[in-house]
């Protein structure tokens, strides 16, 4: 696994370290969840199990507390910036995370779906720095190489990630994760699991082309050209915050995505030969 | 007739994508694709000429197109972009948008 890409120094051995807390690596980036709580260790273990490093040095670092559940989950999460101090909230927790010293907290229920969400939020915005981001599709590698499938609810995720050959690993059925790298970008598996309730594969793959799902009778892949392209891959990218500068260089990420990555609008009947397109 | 001035908002994002130009309002998200003209005037707004000097000078003198109409369909061009934020509009001439003010500490947590 690699280490991380600002790596903390750990005040204490990785061995003790993990007495403390769990560290997630996604997207190749780890982050220390530290709690007291040993039952929500337990779950943060179970919930990320495929995710965890015990090895890794933290790039990141949050301390988790419990309180008792205030209100529901049911509203969408909002990230809002002051200074260097990110503040995340949503109705069932709230965080702050100082990008200048890496670290921040989390006030949460004893629950798994909160730190979920921070930890969307903060991979967002850490992949919006570098060029990448978190897009609502499904991806799977097959051949070595990652082929990622976008779409709104019902376009066709959960249904690709379900048909995927024996050959193939599926990285997620709902939030892919994308980082540029040297040669071009590359898709990583997540936790962040959609109707298939199943995490995704822990690797990564150099991204060969985004697809945009549209269910149909016969299966047609059609090229879509750039403007529509950043347009609708805009429309499926995770944003959390109204951010002035954040905006640019998610519009930056996206436009520069479109010129470097073939996309299509990819047509398929939900059978097993959607993916024989594929590719 | 009033005169109009106009200048780029400081708060978009701007690319050429495809051969056409593309903006985006870092305000509102929303994206706008800009025709040949429209990328004209928008190039040249930069507060100090007049909007009926810019249809005049570039737009009537690039294309074919006499100036009553260009000056009309400049305006609603000019009307529709300062609704998102992205141009700003003014009978006088204007200034750069001031920079951003210093960063507030951060805080503890509770």
């Amino acid at each position: 696994m690699a280490a991380g890409i600002f790596p903390l120094p750990y005040s204490t051995s990785p061995a003790a370290a993990s007495q403390r807390g769990v560290t997630v690596e996604i997207g190749g980036i780890p982050i220390f969840l530290e709690s007291h709580d040993a039952d929500l260790r337990a779950l943060l273990e179970q919930r990320y199990a495929g995710f965890v490093n015990l090895a890794a040095t933290p790039s990141y670092q949050f301390e988790i507390r419990l309180e008792p559940p205030t209100q529901s989950s049911g509203d969408d999460a909002r990230a809002f910036k002051s200074g260097s101090v990110w503040r995340l909230e949503r109705g069932d927790f709230r965080a702050e995370w100082d990008v200048r010293s890496r670290r921040g907290w989390v006030r949460q229920s004893p629950n798994p779906y909160s730190i979920d969400s921070v930890l969307r939020i903060v991979h967002s915005l850490v992949l919006a720095e570098e060029g990448g981001f978190l897009v609502h599709a499904a991806s799977g590698v097959r051949q070595g190489r990652a082929f990622v499938f976008a779409g709104i609810s019902g376009a066709g995720k959960t249904t690709m990630a379900r048909l995927a050959p024996p050959d193939a690993a599926v990285l997620t059925d709902e939030i892919s994760y994308i980082r540029r790298s040297k040669s071009g970008y590359r898709a990583y598996g997540t936790p962040f699991a959609g109707e298939l309730a199943r995490v995704g594969v822990n690797l990564s793959a150099p991204l060969a082309a985004l697809y945009f799902l549209e269910k149909g009778p016969h299966g047609r892949i059609e090229p879509v050209g750039p403007l529509a392209a950043a347009r609708e891959l805009l429309r499926n990218i995770l944003f959390f915050a109204q951010d002035p500068a954040l905006v640019k260089r998610v519009f930056e990420s996206a436009v520069e995505f479109v010129t470097r990555v073939p996309v299509a609008r990819f047509t398929f009947a939900p059978d097993e030969r959607a993916w024989e397109l594929v590719g | 007739m009033s005169e109009k001035y106009i200048a780029r908002s400081s708060a978009v994002a701007e690319r050429e994508l495809g051969g056409e130009m593309v903006i985006m309002s870092a305000a509102d998200s929303t994206l706008f694709s800009l025709s040949e003209v429209a990328t004209l005037i928008w190039q040249a707004a930069d507060g100090r000429t007049p909007l009926s000097e810019i249809v005049e000078r570039r737009v009537c003198e690039e294309f074919d197109v006499p100036l009553d109409t260009a000056y009309r369909d400049a305006e609603a061009f000019v009307e529709e972009l300062s609704s998102h934020g992205i141009l700003r509009v003014s009978d006088q001439p204007l200034a750069d948008p001031p920079a951003a003010g210093a960063e507030p500490a951060p805080r503890e947590a509770p």
